[in-house]
């Protein structure tokens, strides 16, 4: 059996050094195919003995399976490095950029006006609205502002023709009319926060002709003043996102309400930077009061069994004051640069999942 | 409204520190708006004497003075005060020192060759007034070290007020100072006894008005007055306050304006014909005010008028230029008289007239002040210009203004949360002058005259919780509300918030835009109506109500493209308004693309936006909208300020329009100034209903092989592609789950005028799976009813 050992070894040397898949796959052929050299060798085995056979085709079978074995050895190198050469002529270059997509914003007042109505819908309020051209009557005369009051001038207000009834027309000065629409068509008790658009006719640094404004009204029994403070306190400490805010009520006049106060929360101007928080100054940021009788008169509602208390506060203010916003106009000049560096991503959602004080 | 610390102390005997008076103004609803104490600012200034004057060699109009500020051994300054001289009294700005209205700081210096070692002040320079470029000239007795604060009488901080406009009774220091009294910052300061108390109900004037519009009437004819400037204490008490003196009967009028909140005026007697009647005007008669303005009367307006039929004063407003006092005046008619506060605003308004009567008027006038307001003033001119006063001659009667408010303690409890006893509340009252009796439930208030605002019980209640301080009110959480779990926005508002959050995610920015626009561009998109127009528009650019967002935008990227921006997407949620009426204000979703796709890049060339990426856009408002391509049609064309054949209407059967969208006109581009092509749509959200949450159902994996074929047509040109998709789609709408319109193409092998379209038929079945034989008949009738829908044939 000189010959099968000395034809193996110089087959496996052969597989060992073959280089490619397709030299490899000759190999088998000329080895184990069907007129390979080992298969020659086996044919030979026809004419020998059967204790020959037997022992021989022991051997046989030894060195084809060696000889099998050792082709896959080699195949599977051949094939690892094949791959090998392929993923490295598939190779990209990855730091190249991506073909590039616009980043699309949410306005900071949307943001605002959702932040605000996310942490007051944690009280339990709801959103109602109203039109922005007003009758005069849902606009001061209910809200007890009678017609040659002093605070009518207070409003600068934008006039629109009358209606068929003589009625006089104004575009909204403020969110308040939604108070009366509410109050005459929801049932008590209730909790809205109304958040709009109103109009002025004054146009400088501190004022735009259009602006927007939060309403928020609660009418129910046994409501009163030191709830509004609860609930304004808290709003403030969560929308600035500052656990201590100082927060103080001082008295004031609104026709719509009485007792009528302004709020004012804490902050500090040292060293020239200005900061929302415990300081040395105060800083107004809404009017507010129980709502007065005469409105509630107004509206079909028994003073004597419910009262409530309403707060108004303008939107681009507190966003300005929170996210440092200079320029009141720059709201309303749709630049993108501005939009840009202002704006919200779209998944920004105030929710209670991330907090509501941002 | 301004005061001075000391004019507030003339009414207000108090210890508390300026610091505490300003806190507890702002704490009870007289909030402070600004404080000027020029104690500090001034501390660094000097008071000195120049001894000697030199002319400067170099210059003629220059001095050089020695100056003794007391050290011992004078400074020399160069000087270009013309009043310049040895012997006076004098201001001088030491070596660094900062002149606080230019902010110059003083330095050692020469002056045309000649060293000067400080500078000596103007008015002008210190903010204190009008110097005409003179040096201040101090009272030559004034000593050295003084501070200068105290010499120039600017050491009182003046304190401004913001008052609200239901407090009359404080737009006088009298008023303040009984409000911080009752504050418990001291006590109030009875006022002088009057002289002059002679009353006589004879009228010097004849009351001829409306019921009401002048109820009462107080006159008082001085004779032999000499008027002249003021005495120093008025005539700094008005400056110090920024009103000007002007002669002394002026100023005593003013005065009472500012110190009691009672606006006088005085008439030269000799120059009004006869006596005077206060009435309305008529039509025609004109009026020459103070002010040297004319004014056209109307029949609504109060005036009052001498026997020449001349009016001399416009009521509670203003007085006549012709019968005002001069230094000439000898005889002198002193008005002191109550004005409808309704008339008085209507009057003023109607004139565009502000003054400081109208101010007080309108607020509401104590109705009781006019004999204690003419007492008053009559004795002051006496007192300065001398004279003989006649009688005080009243007029009509006082208002009747005596009443009683009684306030439940209960209820100030339940409307507050405060529980303050009987007393305390008893005791803030009475502070402000109301007469009370009180038990432990309830207190009757007798409302003082000057308390014009207080009224019903809710008005006490006010009045307690302001002076308690609305600063110690505890807070209450508000009490959780049953069930509370639900949204805050309603359907339609969550539905424009998802739409915002969508676009946004699409590479759009939100933008906020006016609700009004120029009319121009209202009539260049659809609006420009009458009824939209507001009649008193702040600028000719701000005038209609908008008829749609895109001009807004569309200006908006004019503006950013100026800015360089060369592509971009803006769309803004809001309103837009077709008629005045509640319903005439429709919520609008619009937006504008302009430039390309996408910025160059090395593997994607990039493109100019196509309708379809609006469109895109389009598809997915109305997608949470609940609508999808079977819910509404695409028709072409669309308004005026579209492309013809680039543009669409998107509609729900043939009278509902939910939209358009498409390529923008470039005539209005143009128009706008805006390089094309710009591409823009509207959604008029208020046009659906909120979409209702549905249950889902359950889901059922389809059990049966989809198959698809595939169907290439050929169709006149203007067909639009979508009736073939339509088409096949509702061949059985059962079966075909899915159609692809996947190919378009014309040119090379098209017949001219046709066009070739490939759809992709998506079959699923649900009961068997379907047979060769099946899917052929399905398939002919696919083919037949797309032939019969829009003309199209199969391509062989």
């Amino acid at each position: 059996m000189h010959d099968l050992a000395h034809l193996k070894n110089q087959v496996t040397l052969e597989i060992s050094q073959a280089e490619t898949l397709e030299v490899l796959e000759e190999l088998r052929i000329n080895t184990l195919g069907k007129k390979g050299t080992i298969t020659d060798l086996m044919k030979s085995l026809g004419s020998a003995s059967p204790e020959e056979r037997k022992e021989k085709g022991q051997e046989f079978n030894r060195a084809k399976d060696e000889i099998t074995l050792a082709l896959e050895t080699r195949r599977a190198i051949l094939q690892a490095s094949a791959l090998e050469a392929r993923l490295a002529a598939e190779r990209m270059d990855l730091s190249l950029p991506i073909i590039p997509e616009a980043r699309g914003t949410i306005h900071p007042l949307t943001q605002t006006i959702e932040e605000v109505t996310s942490i007051f819908a944690q009280m339990g309020f709801v959103v109602a609205e109203g039109p922005d051209v007003e009758s005069e009557y849902h606009n001061f005369t209910a809200l007890n502002i009678p017609a040659e009051h002093p605070s009518r001038q207070m409003h600068d207000t934008f006039y629109m023709q009358p209606d068929a009834d003589g009625q006089e027309r104004v575009l909204r000065t403020h969110t308040s009319p939604v108070q009366i629409r509410a109050m005459k068509s929801m049932d008590l008790p209730l909790r809205i926060l109304v958040p709009g658009r109103a109009f002025r006719s004054d146009y400088d640094m501190t004022h735009t002709p259009m602006f927007h404004q939060f309403e928020g009204l609660v009418i129910g029994e046994g409501i009163h003043m030191g709830h509004l403070k609860g609930c304004l306190m808290e709003f403030a400490r969560a929308y600035f996102g500052v656990s201590d805010l100082p927060f103080r009520f001082r008295s004031s006049y609104f026709p719509f309400t009485e007792p009528s106060v302004e709020v004012d929360i804490g902050c500090t101007r040292q060293g020239g930077e200005f900061k929302i928080g415990a300081g040395d100054s105060w800083l107004e940021i809404l009017g507010a009061g129980m709502v007065h009788p005469v409105v509630l008169e107004n509206c079909g509602i028994d003073p004597e069994k419910y009262q409530g208390f309403a707060f108004g506060m303008g939107v681009e203010r507190i966003t300005m004051l929170k996210h440092g916003i200079g320029d009141l106009r720059s709201f309303f000049d749709a630049d993108g640069r501005w939009l840009a560096h202002y704006g919200f991503r779209p998944l920004d959602i105030p929710s209670l999942l991330e907090g509501l004080s941002a | 409204m301004k005061i001075t610390l000391s004019w507030l102390k003339d009414h207000l005997d108090t210890t508390a520190s300026l610091d505490t008076i300003l806190e507890t103004l702002t704490k009870i609803g007289l909030e402070v708006d600004a404080v000027k104490d020029l104690t500090q600012v001034l501390d660094p200034f000097k008071v000195a004497k120049i001894t000697a004057t030199t002319p400067h060699p170099e210059a003629d109009r220059l001095k050089i003075c020695q100056v003794d500020v007391g050290t011992g051994s004078p400074l020399q300054i160069v000087c270009g005060g013309p009043n310049a001289r040895a012997g006076i009294t004098v201001v001088l700005a030491p070596i660094g020192v900062t002149i606080p209205t230019n902010g110059l700081v003083i330095k050692e210096s020469k002056i045309r060759g000649v060293e000067s070692h400080g500078m000596l002040c103007s008015l002008d320079e210190l903010g204190l007034g009008e110097g005409g470029g003179s040096i201040i000239e101090l009272p030559e007795a004034t000593p050295l070290g003084t501070p200068v604060a105290d010499a120039l009488h600017a050491s009182d901080p003046v304190i401004e007020i913001g008052l609200t406009p239901n407090r009359g009774d404080c737009a006088g220091v009298r008023g303040i100072a009984r409000d911080l009294a009752a504050a418990g910052l001291g006590t109030l300061k009875p006022l002088k006894p009057v002289k002059h108390t002679d009353v006589v109900s004879k009228p010097l004037v004849h009351l001829d008005a409306p019921e009401g519009a002048c109820p009462q009437f107080g006159a008082c004819l001085i004779r032999g007055v000499k008027n002249g400037p003021s005495p120093e204490w008025l005539r700094r008490k008005l400056e110090s306050i920024g009103e000007k003196s002007i002669s002394a009967l002026v100023d005593v009028t003013n005065y009472f304006t500012f110190d009691q909140s009672r606006p006088l005026h005085v008439f030269d007697a000799a120059k009004l014909t006869g006596n005077l009647t206060v009435r309305l005007a008529k039509g025609g008669e004109s009026f020459l005010a103070l002010n040297k303005e004319t004014y056209e009367l109307t029949n609504q307006d109060v005036a009052i008028f001498d026997e020449s039929g001349t009016a001399v004063s416009l009521g509670g407003i203003m007085g006549g230029l012709d019968s005002g006092v001069t230094q000439d005046t000898t005889d002198v008619l002193v008005e002191c008289a109550l004005f409808d506060p309704i008339g008085v605003a209507l009057t003023g308004r109607h004139h565009g007239i502000h003054s400081d009567a109208r101010y007080r008027f309108e607020r509401g006038m104590d109705p009781a002040s006019v004999v204690p307001g003419i007492s008053q003033a009559v004795d002051l001119i006496q007192e300065l210009c001398g004279g003989t006063p006649g009688p005080i001659q009243i007029s009509g009667t006082e208002p009747q203004w005596r009443r009683s408010v009684t306030m439940r303690f209960a209820r100030l409890k339940s409307l507050t949360g405060l529980d303050l006893s009987p007393t305390e509340s008893a005791d803030y009252l009475k502070g402000l002058g109301f007469v009370l009796t009180h038990d432990d439930v309830t207190l009757t208030a007798q409302v003082p005259s000057w308390r014009v605002d207080v009224n019903r019980e809710e008005d006490l209640i006010e009045e307690v919780t302001r002076l308690y301080g609305l600063d110690r009110l505890p807070p209450v959480s508000l009490p959780r509300k049953e069930g509370g779990f639900g949204g805050a926005y309603s359907p339609f508002t969550l539905r424009s918030s998802k739409i915002r959050r969508t676009l946004a995610g699409r590479g759009m920015a939100e933008a906020i835009t006016w609700s009004f626009l120029s009319s121009t561009d209202a009539e260049r998109f659809g609006g420009g109506h009458a009824d939209l127009k507001i009649l008193n528009p702040i600028s000719q650019d701000l005038s209609d109500l908008r008829p749609s967002i895109l001009p807004n935008l569309l200006r908006a990227a004019s503006r950013n493209r100026n800015h360089g921006v060369d592509r971009g997407a803006l769309f803004e949620v809001g309103p837009i308004y077709r008629n005045l009426t509640p319903e005439g204000q429709i919520e609008c979703v619009s937006a504008v693309r302009f430039g390309t796709n996408h910025a160059d890049h090395w593997q994607k060339e990039h493109r100019n936006v196509t309708p379809y990426d609006v469109k895109a856009d389009v598809v997915a408002v109305l997608d949470l909208c609940g609508l999808d391509t079977h819910n509404f049609q695409i028709i072409p064309g669309a308004p005026a300020w579209f492309h013809p054949g680039r543009s669409a209407t998107i509609q729900q059967g043939p009278k509902t329009i939910l939209g358009y969208f498409g390529e923008l006109h470039p005539s209005i581009l143009e128009a706008l100034d805006l390089d094309g092509p710009v591409m823009g749509f509207e959604v008029f959200l208020s046009a659906m209903p909120a979409r209702k949450p549905k249950a889902k159902k359950t889901f059922i994996a389809p059990t049966f092989q989809a198959v698809e074929r595939d169907f290439a047509f050929l169709v006149a040109a203007q067909t639009p592609g979508d009736a073939l998709v339509q088409a096949a789609a509702k061949t059985d709408p059962k079966l075909i789950t899915d159609v692809t319109l996947f190919d378009v193409y014309a040119g090379k092998g098209i017949p001219e005028g046709f066009k070739s379209i490939a759809l992709r038929v998506r079959i699923q079945p649900t009961t068997a799976t379907l047979t060769d034989q099946d899917i052929n008949a399905l398939s002919e009738k696919i083919m037949t009813t797309i032939t019969q829908k829009t003309g199209a044939s199969l391509r062989a």
